[in-house]
Order: C-alpha cells, then sequence, then structure tokens
C-alpha cells in the first residue's frame, strides 16, 4: 500500500482540481482549480520517474552505466515542458479573466451567460 | 523536390513567419498580408510536392530525426501519406482563408496580430500531424490550442470572451488529459516514439494500463475533436470567432487535433480492438443526431453550422469505427470534403455578415438577388453538406453508409441516412430564409464582398464541385488511398519507419 500511496494523493489532487473547475462559480477559483490539475499532472510525471535512493544520471561513469539507481530524467524535461505550456495557458486565461471583469463587472461564472441555445 | 531534411519546413515557414509578422507588423501596415500570404502559399506548395514525393519513395515514408538524436531516443519526424494527405487539406484551407481575410480582417483593427495567431495556429497544426513522438504531438497540439483560443476571443466583445473562457478552460482540461495518458504510456513503455512505442505495447501485449491511457486519449482528443458528449465549447467557440478563423476550427482544426491523433494512436500504436471501435461508433452516432436536431433550432446562421460540424465530425468517426479499409476511405474522404465545404459555409456567413451586418436569419432573405457570388456558394455548399448527388460530400456520405451496410452494421448504416435527411432539413433553412425569397427593404442598398473574397469563395465552391473526381480510379489510389491504407495496415513498428 505504501508504494502506492503517492500516487493515490496524485490522483486525489487532480480530482480536486477538476472539482474547482466544475463546481467554483468564481472565475478566479477555477483558474486556481485548473493549476492544480495541471500540478497535480506534473507531480504524476516526476512520480514515474522517480527512484527510492536513486542518484542523477549524469554521475555514473560512461564506461558502466547502472539504470538501476538511476532516475530517469526523461519525464523531468517533459515537466519542464510542460510547466511552460501551463504558464502560457494561466496568462492566458487570467488575461481574459481580467477582460471579463471588465465588460461584465463580475467574477461570476454565472453571471456572465450570454450565449445559450 | 522534397526531401527528409525539407520536413522541418512545414512547420519552421509558419512559425519564421509569425515571428516576421510580430517583429514588422506594427511598423509596416501591409507587412503582415504579404509575409502571412507568402507562408500560407510556401507550406501549400510544399504539402502539394509531399504528396506527389511520396509516390515515388519506397516504402511511402520519409522520416528526419530531429538534431541527428536517431529513433527512438531524439524526436523523429515522420512524413507518410497519411500525413501528407492531412498536410494538403489543412494548408489548403488555410490558404483559401489568408486569402479571405486580407480583406475580411479589415474589419478589425491590429491585423498583424492575427497573422501572427493564424501562422502560429498553422504551424502547431501541422507539426500535430507530421510528428512521430507522441510528447511532441502535445507540444504541437498545445501551440495550436492556445493560438485558437485567443484567436476566438479575438473581438474582444462579451460573446467572444465568455466563448474563449469556456473554450480555453475545457480545452485545458482535455490538454491534461492527453498529456496524463502520455504519462500512463510512457510508464508502460518507457518510450515517447510511437513507433517504438506500438512494437513495445505488442510485446508487452494488452493491459489495464493501454486501456486507461486509451480511454484518456479518447476523452481528451475527443474534446478537441468537439465529440458529444465532449462538445460543449464549441457552438459558442465557433460562432464568437471571426469568420476566417471559424472557417480553420470546424473547418479543419478539430480534424488535425482531434480525429487525426485519434486515428493516428488507435490504428497505429495500439492497433484497432474492437470494444473501442463500438464505443467509438456509439458514441459517433450519438453526435450525428445530437448535433443534427441541435442544428435545426438554431438562428444565429454560425450557430447552426457550429452544431452541424459536430453532426459531421459524427459520419467520419463512424466510418473510423467500422474501421474496414471502404469505411476508412470513405472516413478520410468525408473529412476532407467537410474541410472544404464547412469552411466554405463559414466563410459564406462571414460575407453575409460583411455585406449585411447580422448572422441571424431571422432578419435576412432574399440575398441572392443582390449576393450572387455568396448565395451561389452557399447553395453548393450546403448541397455538398446535406449529400445531394454530383457533389462531393454526398460521395463521401455514400461511401460510409455502404461500408456500414458491407460490414453488417444495418443500424448505423440506416442511422446515418436518417441524419442526412435531418442534414437536408437545416441547411433548406439556411437557402430558404436567408437567400431565397423577397428582400427586405433595408437590405436593398448592400452590395456583394470584396474581390479576394469572392476568389476564396469560388475556389471552395469548385472544389466542392469537383471534389467527386478525387475518386476516380487513378487519382483515388494516388491520395485517398494510400492514406487509409496507411490506417487499414494497423500497427507501425519502428523497424518500419526506420530502414
Amino acid at each position: 500500500m505504501n508504494a502506492y500511496l503517492p500516487y493515490v494523493m496524485c490522483i486525489v489532487l487532480f480530482c480536486l482540481g477538476v472539482y474547482a473547475v466544475l463546481a467554483k462559480r468564481n472565475i478566479i477559483k477555477i483558474l486556481i482549480g485548473l493549476c492544480i490539475a495541471e500540478y497535480a499532472v506534473n507531480l504524476f510525471l516526476i512520480l514515474v520517474a522517480y527512484r527510492v535512493g536513486g542518484r542523477s544520471p549524469i554521475f555514473s561513469s560512461t564506461d558502466v552505466i547502472l539504470p538501476d539507481v538511476m532516475v530517469d530524467p526523461l519525464p523531468q524535461a517533459l515537466v519542464l515542458t510542460a510547466i511552460v505550456i501551463g504558464l502560457a495557458t494561466t496568462a492566458f486565461l487570467v488575461a481574459i479573466a481580467m477582460r471579463l471583469h471588465d465588460r461584465f463587472g463580475t467574477y461570476d461564472i454565472t453571471k456572465i451567460r450570454e450565449l445559450r441555445g | 523536390m522534397i526531401s527528409s531534411s525539407t520536413i522541418p519546413l512545414f512547420m519552421a515557414i509558419p512559425l519564421g513567419g509569425a515571428f516576421l509578422c510580430a517583429l514588422l507588423g506594427k511598423r509596416v501596415k501591409s507587412a503582415a498580408d504579404g509575409i502571412g500570404i507568402m507562408a500560407v502559399v510556401g507550406v501549400f506548395m510544399l504539402s502539394i510536392f509531399s504528396v506527389i514525393t511520396l509516390q515515388a519513395t519506397d516504402g511511402g515514408r520519409l522520416t528526419t530525426a530531429i538534431g541527428n538524436w536517431q529513433a527512438p531516443y531524439g524526436i523523429q519526424l515522420v512524413l507518410d501519406s497519411f500525413t501528407s494527405f492531412m498536410l494538403v487539406t489543412v494548408n489548403l484551407i488555410a490558404f483559401l482563408v489568408m486569402i479571405y481575410s486580407i480583406s475580411y480582417m479589415t474589419r478589425y483593427t491590429d491585423k498583424w496580430k492575427f497573422h501572427t495567431l493564424f501562422l502560429l495556429m498553422l504551424a502547431g497544426m501541422n507539426g500535430v500531424v507530421i510528428t512521430g513522438d507522441l510528447f511532441n504531438l502535445f507540444v504541437f497540439l498545445e501551440v495550436a490550442s492556445i493560438a485558437s483560443y485567443a484567436l476566438v476571443a479575438f473581438g474582444t466583445g462579451k460573446n467572444e470572451l465568455e466563448a474563449a473562457f469556456k473554450y480555453a478552460v475545457m480545452g485545458s482540461m482535455g490538454s491534461l488529459l492527453i498529456l496524463l495518458g502520455i504519462g500512463f504510456l510512457y510508464s508502460y513503455t518507457s518510450t515517447l516514439n510511437m513507433a517504438d512505442m506500438a512494437e513495445r505495447l505488442q510485446l508487452l501485449g494488452d493491459s489495464r494500463i493501454t486501456l486507461t491511457a486509451m480511454v484518456m486519449f479518447l476523452m481528451g482528443f475527443g474534446l478537441k475533436a468537439a465529440m458529444v458528449p465532449f462538445h460543449a465549447w464549441l457552438p459558442d467557440a465557433h460562432p464568437s470567432a471571426p469568420a476566417p478563423i471559424s472557417a480553420m476550427l470546424s473547418g479543419v482544426l478539430i480534424k488535425a487535433l482531434g480525429i487525426y491523433a485519434i486515428c493516428r494512436l488507435l490504428f497505429n500504436v495500439f492497433g484497432m480492438a474492437p470494444q473501442v471501435s463500438s464505443l467509438l461508433m456509439v458514441f459517433a452516432a450519438v453526435s450525428m443526431a445530437v448535433g443534427a436536431v441541435l442544428a435545426l433550432k438554431q438562428w444565429d446562421m454560425k450557430r447552426l453550422l457550429a452544431y452541424s460540424s459536430i453532426s459531421q465530425v459524427g459520419y467520419i468517426l463512424l466510418g473510423i469505427g467500422i474501421g474496414t479499409p471502404l469505411a476508412l476511405l470513405g472516413a478520410l474522404f468525408h473529412l476532407f470534403n467537410h474541410a472544404v465545404f464547412k469552411s466554405l459555409l463559414f466563410l459564406d456567413s462571414g460575407a453575409v455578415e460583411y455585406a449585411t451586418g447580422t448572422r441571424d436569419l431571422r432578419k435576412m432573405g432574399g440575398l441572392s438577388s443582390r449576393l450572387p457570388i455568396t448565395s451561389g456558394s452557399t447553395l453548393i455548399a450546403s448541397a455538398s453538406v446535406a449529400g445531394i448527388p454530383p457533389f462531393a460530400g454526398f460521395w463521401s456520405k455514400l461511401i460510409i453508409i455502404l461500408a456500414a451496410v458491407q460490414a453488417g452494421y444495418w443500424f448505423y448504416a440506416a442511422w446515418a441516412v436518417v441524419i442526412s435527411v435531418i442534414t437536408l432539413a437545416y441547411v433548406m433553412k439556411i437557402t430558404r430564409y436567408g437567400f431565397l425569397g423577397r428582400i427586405k427593404k433595408q437590405l436593398e442598398v448592400i452590395v456583394e464582398v470584396p474581390a479576394f473574397m469572392r476568389i476564396a469563395l469560388v475556389a471552395l465552391a469548385l472544389i466542392c464541385l469537383l471534389g467527386g473526381l478525387l475518386l476516380l480510379p487513378g487519382v483515388r489510389e494516388g491520395f485517398l488511398g494510400q492514406a487509409s491504407d496507411v490506417l487499414s495496415r494497423g500497427v507501425v513498428t519502428l523497424s518500419e519507419v526506420v530502414r
């Protein structure tokens, strides 16, 4: 059970984020929920690569490669990219949220409802 | 004409164009148009060449390794027939839309921002279809998605912002699911190269992890493809965008990001499983019905067309779900046709809005006397959507229905026929209320749209009219046949890709 606990917590975090996106009425809280879900996914990728007692791969010599004690560096590179993408999305959404507040004078998503049908 | 070293140009040209637009566009007013057109013409020519070159390449595949890191370690770009089919579709529509938007976008300020975002979106779409690496696919998908979120909000009115917010939140959620799926697959196969992954999945056999990843991808890419029940963003986002962008979103974005990725992963990486294909067919049938029925009650022309897109995507997914070679041919042909006729219809709605200032069908009427080219091209596109012979849409629907009958799915075949009757009803609504009848007094002063817009409309209408010729023997094998062969041959392993 102990070995799975980080993964379970990670999924719980993801679900918390999704819950915030679905249930919250304030635009900013929805954004925060989205960020939480995003961090959960990033955390998941890091967990996939993590190895207890592992070390970084650049410390192994080129003669003897010991994959058993290395932490997989690739997901960390992926997470770096994913964080940058997340930054772009968040920045865009915050800009939209500010413009929405200018137009509607509220952050309440239930009052911003002109499109329907 | 095109070799493996020129493959990165498909992304490099639009990216460079976007950079130049952002750099020069603000200072030199006419630069943005010129750069945009040149970049789009460049990639369009390249994609035509890629089809011709692939005929002469044995194995039907060109690959290149980015930074000379050989597969499976580095990012690999793979140009096969399915990719080049998608490239032609995407870049053809982008080219005509770009010509159209020279005149149309004068309604808006800051045209250069539009061109920058447009080219970024194009680079993203080309990247998605050309890459052979799963994480690279995700990155390009995000490039295209974020550019499209911004383009939906381009007008910065109330509706645009609301739609863009909804689209961006749902789109990001979809992207997160895709990333999660990639994480699952990576932990299972320890590779990101799609061909290598396919090979290892064959060795490892099915497990719950592949099933989980498949479900994640179906949700994520299904959201991008606006498959019911993940469609809620589309009817808001597509009508709110400027008309050229609606045409791009409905015409090619949902296909390059959604349908292409689903096809590529299901057929060439996972190998099509029967339970997934039946699931896909159920989703497709629901999409077809929901889209068509909701389209019937719309009065906003663009909103009607957006719902129609959901319904037509259902047809494409049905063909993919059936999965026989004939059905795949039909699905890809319908994908091409839908890209053409739906972008034409959205451009027409833009032309009507340009001339009359309204999108509400109740306020139009009798426009055919004042806007002959717009109404003529709308009629042709409508006939193609509804599946009236000899227009291209008829042939692709016929193939899908025939394939359903051939594979023994009588219910789905009958369903497709019933939905195409509803389709006829809603396109009749556009022509009846919009273009036929007596013209209203206040609309008598309107004039036909500028020349650049007319060129794009006429060109797309001609493709609608002549699209059926793609099925002629000789033409069919070279373009559609090879593309659907890539899918119907199933899993592609690394040893096939690298030789």
